[in-house]
């Protein structure tokens, strides 16, 4: 699906990781965590073709990110639900349009009807379904983006911090949906601090643990 | 060829969907619109200043070179047999329709801004004019003027080349002027829409980011501005379009003829400005169309 081999990225200068290779196979959950500010962030961008490695190769579904036209990383997006870290939205666009913006644009707007209003009960905001961005707090904006990116059914998930800004019950519904993703096949890659939901996630399903530290990353990380 | 005509009309077309990706900008857009018909407005006389000098120098051309002058400087006393003779020879000449000698009171009238009017003409050495009025094949100059300087010693052809050249290399060059002017008003259009665009484009990377985010390719997201600029930049020239052909229709149409009242059209000439609208649009699409995939391209 998603390989990364021996990648190195520096930025302004500075080396943050070196020599990390990282095979996500289909099907499999992944939890990457770290201290602040060890690139956790950059790691999930080289996964989908935001940035490109300063050295070493990164492969998207068996195409070098580096012969890549632009063209081709928006196809492989397609096949990549990504949730932000700081979640941006057409602003001007209810929260519904918003949610379905990745079927409208791949041309797909017929699949929308069906799935959109289950998703958005889903992630509790079949209310604020005609909101406007701005206008959601932090925990539905969050929310928002995540049932954006799974509407596609993509066969990966990558989420930078998904829990960060809801309630515990909230992340356990989130987390759910991740996991009920991860049975139908999606392999799922989730950046968190919070230890408590990769227990939780590990009672339901098998996951892997990565801990980018020091520059390295680590595998198979125990609790 | 077919599918990039396709291709073409469906950016042209857009799809009302991506359009709605970029949000309305009321200001940028009313200044895109304005910019538009005002460059219309210009186009539309220069439209009107080419086709009316290229009338001005066909008519000047056509009045010009119906008619020729044969002047006869001799003493008194062979005036009139040289005159005879060249009348001779005109006549016998092909593609000469009519020669007639002026009388005196033309020649007076001819010389009279000079000289006042009373002028005792019979006591002045004053050549004898004799007009000559070509058929629509005219005649060849050069051989009239061997044969009149075999029979006519005293007689100078003039067909009226020397006035006639200037006037319409000056008419030409007006024209050309025009035309060039259309081509500036159709370049700085092109780069006000540009420029336009590509302060949408920063003004919106927001949503570029995002539509970017979801797998959106470059030309959907272009689209959504091609569309837009398009549109505007056609609004505004069908705008300025009208208002440019009210105002010419409104000169007032003097009947000296002279070259300021000419400024107008005629006959199927009315049509030629209703181009414009269609051309501004083409402009505002090929220039969105490249700044926005530039800008796209320049992005990671």
């Amino acid at each position: 699906m998603i390989e990364l081999e021996d990648v190195a990225y520096s930025y302004g200068g500075a080396e943050l990781f070196a020599g990390l290779s990282l095979n996500l196979a289909p099907g499999s959950f992944q939890f990457l965590t770290g201290p602040s500010g060890a690139g956790k962030t950059t790691l999930l961008k080289l996964c989908y073709g935001d940035l490109r490695p300063t050295s070493g190769a990164v492969r998207l579904f068996n195409m070098d990110v580096s012969t890549m036209q632009r063209d081709d990383v928006a196809l492989a997006r397609r096949r990549i639900g990504v949730v932000h870290q700081d979640c941006q939205f057409l602003d001007h666009l209810p929260v519904a349009e918003n949610i379905a913006l990745p079927l409208q644009v791949a041309g797909r707007a017929g699949e929308a009807a069906g799935n959109l209003d289950d998703l958005m009960a889903w992630v509790g905001l079949r209310a604020q379904a005609e909101q406007l961005p701005p206008e959601l707090s932090g925990g539905e904006r969050q929310r928002a983006a995540l049932a954006r990116a799974v509407i596609t059914s993509p066969d990966v998930v990558i989420a930078d911090e998904p829990t960060g800004n809801v309630d515990w019950e909230m992340s356990q519904r989130l987390l759910t949906l991740l996991v009920e993703l991860n049975r139908m096949g999606k392999t799922v890659l989730i950046a968190t601090h919070d230890m408590n939901l990769i227990r939780a996630a590990k009672s339901q399903v098998s996951a892997n643990v990565l801990r980018l530290k020091n520059r390295q990353l680590q595998t198979g990380v125990a609790l | 060829m077919r599918g990039r005509l396709t291709k073409v009309v469906a950016l042209l077309v857009g799809d009302p969907q991506a359009d709605r990706a970029v949000p309305p900008t009321g200001f940028t857009a009313r200044l895109t619109v304005f910019t538009a018909a005002a460059m219309a407005f210009l186009a539309v006389f220069a439209i009107a200043l080419s086709l009316a000098t290229g009338r001005l120098a066909d008519r000047w051309a056509a009045e010009l070179a119906r008619t020729s002058t044969l002047r006869i400087s001799a003493p008194v006393d062979q005036a009139d047999a040289q005159v005879r003779a060249a009348l001779q020879v005109l006549e016998t000449t092909p593609g000469v329709a009519s020669a007639r000698p002026l009388s005196d009171d033309e020649e007076r009238a001819l010389l009279e801004p000079w000289f006042g009017p009373d002028l005792p003409l019979e006591t002045l050495p004053i050549p004898q004019l004799i007009e000559i009025v070509q058929d629509s094949g005219g005649y060849d100059a050069t051989g009239l003027r061997a044969r009149l300087q075999a029979e006519v010693p005293g007689a100078i052809l003039d067909d009226h080349t020397r006035w006639r050249e200037p006037l319409i290399a000056a008419a030409d060059r007006l024209r050309l002027l025009g035309w060039f002017a259309l081509l500036l008003i159709g370049a700085a259009t092109a780069a006000m829409i540009t420029l336009a665009a590509q302060s949408a484009l920063s003004a919106n990377a927001q949503v570029i980011r995002v539509m970017r985010l979801v797998g959106a390719r470059d030309t959907y997201i272009a689209r959504a501005f091609v569309r837009r600029f398009t549109l505007r930049a056609l609004a505004g020239a069908v705008i300025g379009t009208g208002l440019g052909l009210l105002a010419v229709m409104a000169l007032p149409n003097g009947d000296a003829g002279g070259f300021l009242t000419g400024l107008g059209f005629q006959g199927l000439g009315w049509l030629v400005p209703l181009l414009v609208p269609p051309l501004a649009g083409a402009v505002a699409f090929f220039a969105t169309r490249a700044a926005a995939l530039q800008t796209l391209r320049s992005q990671s």
